[in-house]
């Protein structure tokens, strides 16, 4: 295929040639940021929580009126009690928060007491002897708390519980390379000994400023009796949650009403909750995906559009070549190869342009580097795009008959 | 001329029926999915108290110890009780308030309702005058009652409908954790959004139902909620809130003019001075005073995914133009046979500019009309999500405007080099290749 002769046509059409590349340029730098952006969103949904997430739900309660803490802490045991003792229900434990919640009680964890700069962030999660059983977190080292070691404690206190359990994330940033169990860590409120690890559990905010700290939890033996109200985490037994669910409510109601658990987030399968926590990551993906497909289509509507009208503009220039010995295949090539040429142009300026916009992005918003990947889909992407677009004008150019040639107009 | 020039465009138009519509569905799409994006965008980035806003601002002391201390660091976003009041009792502003937002627990003497809780914001009394809160029933309270401790309430009109069916309730009593409140005012629909005086709070939400003054909801150990942010021995604990070393509470002032701002600001180093000479600040004086607005682009309020989306439909728009620009390039040379004819009949250049604009304009409104109608499917598709501001989403007259405006110039521009382009044909040439 000779490309020169193709060139010397482009160079009569200037304009239209770098219309098309520049659009196919945009489009490029577009869809590879799009398609990034729905790949870090879709990963960052996907992470695990390390919890049995299919039987479990959540019951926010307030007291009515404000329980004095110890008062506070025997209607939570009492609860407790209430919900453990349900038929549908495997296990049930008391905290402050849970994973993908939001929000909660962050804190910073040190090896020292004097040390100036944190060794690392952690949630911290309120717990009592159930809460491992009650997650199904799988405990890896060391030992879970005992009955008599869970104590209890309101805002009134300072955190300085004796004993914790970490995560193994936290563990293996803190002590790489080391058995955590036994190792002494600082708290705010003084030093605590590490008795047990378990393996993965997710952090209560999934937000960007939360990533740091990721999965690295500090798990704390007290029940935390705050007079607004605090989560009762309930694990059923596989396959009856619909049917515990209400009943749990009608229980707690019914053993005290002086309680209020809201109707629209009082209480929530676990299902809700991720699907709350990811909502705005799922929405973003959705509508990146459709700006997506609209653009490649409408970018291959402009090609065959434009190049539609570039046959019919040489017509009669196809007709003679066709008439001087050119098959209906030389024809068909030559619109190929030259969108071929159009598009690696395009797609040249379209990678710079899809880098610069990328490197932009990360100092605007939160995001990463491109990875090299998306580009080189990208590129592929839209190479097919402008061949597949072209196929139907080439087509029609290459069933031109010889004798146009010897028509005027 | 232009009704002829309308007509020699349509004509074109209907000719190539496909390609009009490919270019009006560009056109409409890009338009669409930028006035969807722009117009939450401009709803989200809006002045919450318009008129008023340039003059309130929010004075920032840093309280807290050397540990962690970095030169350069902007104070911490709240204050603490102590820096609070003495700033609130200086009065050194036109307006001051001191305020943070809790939840109530409210106990309905109806028995048909349950108690429930209330959101709630304890302030003291400029609140109300300071940020034009508009009053349905009675009135704010004084500062007498503010510092007596009164047991008073101005509730929202939402509550008001759901407690009281909507009369005037001035006088009632409202019972919040086993205690009487006397109501002594209604707030109409007030919903600044931002809700720029608690960042800490949802910020597009609606405001609160229950609005107590903050010496009384200290007395009645209201619990408080938002951020407390603490340092060295300090604790969250409710009961020593007011001596604890923890910032919870926010402080807004209302500065008349310029001269105003600069004393209030030099007030401010000073304050920080003393504080630092009486040996309760540690850090070097570090004292700001942003305005509201400017307050609301430190704290970025509006969404990161939303500025990222304005963009990506902005960028959907300018692949869409142009894709237009070419394909009128392409359709305007392929008629340069008849535009060299007609200039050869004595049409000037300008003539003949003027003929294809008007063409292009007529994609133009097109593009713009569907494009408006996609921007309403886009914004009702905004409202039906879950997030707090979805609910404000609504096209106001001017973002009509600005849709038009945009579409019509953008085609108007798109048509422009095609349209130069065809211009410059030499009649001669094309006439005698027919």
């Amino acid at each position: 295929m000779q490309i020169k002769p193709i060139l010397a046509a482009l160079r009569r059409h200037k304009a239209g040639t770098f219309l098309i590349a520049a659009q196919i340029a945009l489009t490029l730098a577009i869809v590879c940021n799009a398609l990034f952006i729905i790949q870090q969103r879709v990963a960052h949904l996907s992470e695990p929580s390390g919890i049995d997430e299919a039987n479990i739900f959540v019951i926010k309660n307030e007291w009515v009126g404000a329980p004095g803490p110890d008062q506070a802490d025997a209607r939570m045991r009492e609860d407790l009690q209430v919900l453990r003792q349900l038929p549908g229900v495997q296990n049930a434990t008391p905290s402050n928060s849970y994973p993908l919640r939001g929000s909660g009680w962050d804190d910073a964890v040190r090896l020292k007491p004097d040390q100036v700069q944190d060794s690392s962030g952690s949630t911290i999660y309120f717990a009592d002897e159930h809460f491992v059983d009650t997650l199904d977190l799988k405990l890896i080292a060391g030992r879970n708390f005992r009955a008599e070691e869970v104590g209890h404690m309101d805002m009134r206190y300072r955190l300085a519980p004796p004993i914790v359990m970490i995560t193994k994330a936290l563990a293996q940033k803190l002590f790489p390379g080391d058995s955590a169990v036994g190792k002494t860590i600082y708290m705010v409120g003084g030093p605590a000994t590490v008795i047990g690890v378990v393996d993965l559990l997710q952090a209560q905010s999934v937000e960007h400023w939360a990533s740091e700290f990721a999965y690295r939890a500090v798990i704390i033996p007290e029940r935390l009796n705050l007079s607004l109200g605090s989560f009762y985490i309930v694990r059923t037994k596989p396959g009856q949650l619909a049917t515990t669910m209400p009943a749990a409510v009608k229980a707690l109601f019914a053993e005290n009403p002086r309680r209020v658990i809201n109707d629209d987030d009082g209480i929530l399968s676990f299902k809700e909750v991720r699907s709350r926590a990811y909502e705005r990551d799922r929405g973003m993906a959705i509508l990146m995906g459709v700006i997506c497909v609209v653009l490649l289509a409408i970018t291959a509507a402009g090609i065959v559009g434009l190049t539609s009208f570039w046959v019919g503009q040489r017509r009669k220039q196809i007709g003679v070549r066709r008439a001087l010995g050119a098959t209906q295949q030389d024809v068909l090539q030559y619109f190929m190869t030259e969108n071929f040429l159009i598009s690696c142009g395009g797609v040249l300026m379209g990678a710079v342009l899809a880098i610069a916009i990328n490197l932009w992005m990360v100092t605007r918003f939160e995001m990463h580097r491109l990875s090299l990947v998306y580009l080189i889909v990208g590129v592929v992407l839209l190479l097919l795009l402008g061949q597949g677009a072209v196929l139907a004008p080439a087509l029609r150019a290459s069933r031109v008959p010889p004798v146009e040639a010897t028509r005027s107009v | 001329m232009l009704s002829y020039y309308l007509d020699l465009a349509l004509r074109s138009l209907r000719r190539n029926r496909i390609l009009t519509a490919l270019m009006v569905v560009a056109i409409a799409l890009g338009i669409g999915a930028s006035m969807t994006t722009l117009t939450v965008l401009h709803v989200l980035s809006g002045d919450p108290l318009p008129g008023t806003s340039q003059t309130l601002f929010y004075p920032q002391v840093d309280p807290r110890d050397m540990d962690g201390y970095e030169e350069g660091k902007r104070p911490p976003d709240q204050v603490t009780w102590v820096d609070g009041m003495n700033l609130l009792r200086a009065k050194r502003a036109d307006r001051q308030a001191l305020m943070t937002g809790g939840a109530v627990p409210v106990q309905p003497t109806q028995s048909n309702i349950d108690p429930f809780f209330s959101d709630a914001r304890f302030t003291s009394s400029d609140f109300f005058p300071m940020f034009k809160v508009p009053f349905l029933y009675g009135r704010a309270w004084s500062e007498s009652e503010d510092s007596a401790k009164a047991r008073v309430v101005v509730i929202s009109r939402v509550l008001n409908e759901k407690l009281f069916g909507g009369k005037d309730s001035i006088g009632q009593t409202l019972r919040m954790k086993d205690t009487a409140f006397q109501v002594i005012g209604v707030i109409d629909t007030w919903r600044p959004s931002p809700r720029f005086y608690d960042l800490n709070m949802d910020t597009y939400g609606s405001m609160e139902d229950v609005f107590v003054p903050l010496s009384t909801a200290r007395d009645v150990r209201f619990d408080h909620s938002g951020s407390t942010d603490c340092w060295g021995t300090g604790g969250g604990d409710n009961d020593r809130a007011e001596i604890s070393p923890c910032v919870w509470l926010q402080f807004w002032v209302q500065l008349g003019d310029a001269g105003k701002v600069a004393a209030y600001r030099d007030y401010l180093v000073h304050y920080s001075q003393e504080q630092k000479a009486l040996g309760r600040f540690q850090r070097p004086p570090n004292a700001q005073l942003p305005g509201l607005m400017e307050w609301m682009d430190i704290n970025k309020v509006v969404p990161g995914d939303v500025r990222l989306q304005t963009w990506l439909a902005l960028g959907f728009l300018l692949v869409c133009l142009v894709n237009t620009v070419g394909l009128m390039l392409a359709k305007f040379l392929r008629r340069s046979g008849e535009l060299g004819v007609r200039r050869a009949l004595g049409a000037s250049k300008r003539e003949v500019f003027a003929q294809l604009l008007v063409e292009s304009a007529v994609i133009g409104l097109a593009g713009g009309f569907f494009g408006l109608l996609l921007a309403f499917a886009g914004l009702w598709l905004v409202r039906q999500q879950p997030s707090s501001y979805a609910a404000l989403a609504h096209m106001s007259p001017g973002m009509l405007l600005v849709t038009f405006l945009l579409a019509v110039g953008a085609t108007l521009l798109a048509g422009l080099l095609p349209a130069w382009r065809a211009c410059q044909i030499t009649p001669a040439l094309q006439l005698k290749s027919q």
